[in-house]
């Protein structure tokens, strides 16, 4: 047996794997565990009926479609940070996280306040018709909130590691602006485009607390597939929550699988081309 | 090898963590209670160590943990360590009962009033000077009124509401549940946003101004009044429903923290005038009638019928609010 060259590599390891097992692993274990017994027909209940679908694909849907708000959004807000000197940056820069720090409830309430009839925005909206405070567009809108600092934060470190002789390289050359962009630019940032579109996305399926406040949570309109668990905890149908629980988590593992997949055939192509 | 010591290690460091075991002085108590009970509970607690300090001599403390009803008692099967709970309805207590085997399952039977030392009924909170003319349950399904209720599948309170509907839609059809279905189908149809509790409901009518009628605990309403004075009028319909929430300590905990005595007393005294003028003073109604005769001028006198009407909870919360049950009928089409 080889002797490992690091010292301490056992209690490390150890260390880890533990923290990680109580951490991560168990709580997902006991949601799959506590599936144990239940009945086909339970199951169907759970994950099957009519509101159930509806609320799965309106938590989808909204997630897919807030993910990529929050790609476009934040690669932009990113490249501004990055490349743009401009009074109040700083405060820009540090507003970005913010979404990340204030209660989710917090952000639920305001963003529904503002968008409700009486609210500032709402009060505009409203006469010409756009409803968004108690609608999909809502549920859609607070899933933005919620998902757009991870897309910052995962492009804005790579985009500032370009350095600018690339693309005055790529300028030389005779490339054009768009070129450049296309060319040069983009491929080395889309993996970290596509990581942080993976995490918002898998932060808006689980996204419970700023939701209800702005859903309305008509069942089979905008409800949610998280309040569903909650509403089955309530009846003290532990199994029906589990079920709700375990496909949202297939679902979020599966979709996280197949991004990281994308990634590295991209990086692996990247290399080859190289 | 290193996998295996690994995978020791980490067994060593999962076994160090084991639980700490609290330990307990007979004098602290953990009372588990529902969202509008807040300020309620507050006083009482000042009043009960005062009149346990006088009777006993004992400095006592008391904590209070506020949610939904139904999350509290969840919290409390998986091992909240309550002393007494205090919440919204007994279904949510008989749950504790069943499901955790914490306490007897005749809990409502060893204090008075099927352990409900004070009550609260349904009523109508509209904008000031009731501009849709909200007088009775009728006006509540007419074109162009919006109806605020939290959802009665994730709120306690919702689901006292619910029955409230309910019971008007049997008594003005004289018992025919048919109509009274289409009654409670018709309220929800005015329903633009279900909250997942009832002080989020409450925020929804008050603070965000949706809706023209919120269905509203009594205290509730009296509450919103205090806060916002000249907002609101809280209107009572002619029959409403009864809602008696229940307290009842929790045997197992209070052998272990041994605290049987005192959570006994803290809930009794409930029963005694002076915490009765005091939850009088928060808007719920008091069990002592001669309290209610002198401090409850704001209680309107209403016909209600109680949750024995529709076979106890176990029976209401199957039919009405249960999987596939008639509020899930409600939203199938």
């Amino acid at each position: 047996m080889s002797r490992d060259t690091i010292p301490g590599r056992n209690i490390a390891l150890g260390t880890t794997l533990a923290l990680v097992s109580l951490a991560v692993i168990a709580p997902l274990a006991a949601v799959v565990l506590s599936l144990n017994g239940i009945t086909p027909e339970h199951l169907a209940r759970a994950i099957a009926s009519p509101d159930a679908i509806a609320a799965f694909r309106l938590t989808f849907v909204a997630s897919l479609v807030a993910a990529l708000i929050d790609l476009v959004l934040g690669s932009f807000v990113a490249w501004i940070l990055v490349r743009y000197q401009f009074p109040g940056r700083p405060v820009l820069d540090a507003l970005v996280d913010v979404p990340l720090a204030i209660p989710t409830a917090v952000t639920g309430i305001t963003l529904a306040t503002i968008y409700g009839g009486h609210g500032f925005l709402g009060a505009w909206l409203e006469p010409h018709g756009i409803h968004v405070a108690y609608t999909q567009i809502g549920v859609a809108l607070a899933l933005v909130f919620v998902g757009f600092p991870f897309v910052v934060r995962t492009v804005q470190p790579v985009l500032a590691e370009i350095p600018k002789d690339l693309e005055e390289a790529a300028s030389s050359f005779g490339a054009g602006q768009t070129l450049t962009l296309r060319r040069v630019i983009f491929p080395l940032v889309f993996p970290a485009m596509l990581t942080g579109f993976a995490l918002s996305l898998a932060r808006a399926l689980g996204e419970y607390g700023s939701v209800v406040f702005i859903a309305g949570n008509l069942p089979g309109k905008t409800e949610i597939a998280p309040l569903l668990i909650i509403t089955r905890l309530e009846e003290y149908d532990y199994q029906g929550a589990s079920a709700v629980a375990t496909v949202l988590l297939i679902a979020s593992f599966g979709m996280l699988l197949a991004i990281n997949a994308l990634q590295r055939r991209f990086s692996l192509a990247r290399k080859m081309a190289t | 090898m290193s996998a295996l010591r690994a995978l020791a290690g980490a067994l060593a460091l999962a076994i160090s963590v084991a639980p700490i075991s609290a330990l307990a002085e007979g004098t602290t108590l953990l009372n588990v209670s529902y969202d509008p009970t807040r300020e309620f509970y507050s006083a009482y607690n000042s009043l009960f160590k005062e009149y346990w300090k006088k009777k006993t001599g004992v400095d006592v403390s008391i904590n209070q943990s506020h949610g939904g009803s139904g999350a509290q008692a969840r919290a409390v099967i998986e091992g909240l360590d309550a002393d007494v709970v205090t919440l919204a309805l007994a279904y949510d207590i008989d749950a504790i009962a069943q499901k955790s085997k914490l306490l007897s399952p005749d809990w409502a039977k060893r204090l008075p009033d099927e352990s409900t030392p004070y009550t609260s009924t349904i009523v109508f909170l509209v904008r000031k000077g009731n501009p849709k003319h909200i007088k009775d349950w009728n006006d509540l399904v007419k074109p162009g009124v919006a109806v605020i209720t939290p959802n009665p599948k994730t709120s306690g309170g919702a689901r006292w509401n619910f029955l409230a509907a309910y019971n008007y839609g049997l008594r003005a059809n004289h018992g025919d549940d048919g109509k009274a279905r289409a009654y409670v189908t018709a309220l929800f149809k005015n329903v633009p946003v279900l909250d997942s509790g009832a002080r989020g409901a409450t925020t929804s009518f008050t603070e965000r101004g949706l809706g023209d009628v919120l269905l509203a605990w009594e205290n509730e309403a009296f509450y919103a009044q205090r806060e916002k004075p000249g907002a609101f009028d809280v209107i009572a319909p002619r029959t409403s429903i009864l809602a008696e929430p229940p307290v009842a300590w929790i045997d197992v905990n209070v052998q272990k923290h041994d605290t049987a005595k005192l959570a006994k007393a803290y809930l009794e005294y409930l029963y005694a005038p002076e915490a009765q003028k005091l939850a009088c003073k928060f808007g719920y109604r008091p069990r002592l009638t001669k309290i209610l005769g002198s401090c409850g001028s704001h209680f309107a006198q209403m016909d209600l019928s109680t949750i024995r009407n529709f076979g106890g909870w176990d029976a209401a919360q199957k039919r009405f609010f249960g999987d596939g049950g008639v509020f899930d009928q409600i939203y199938q089409r």
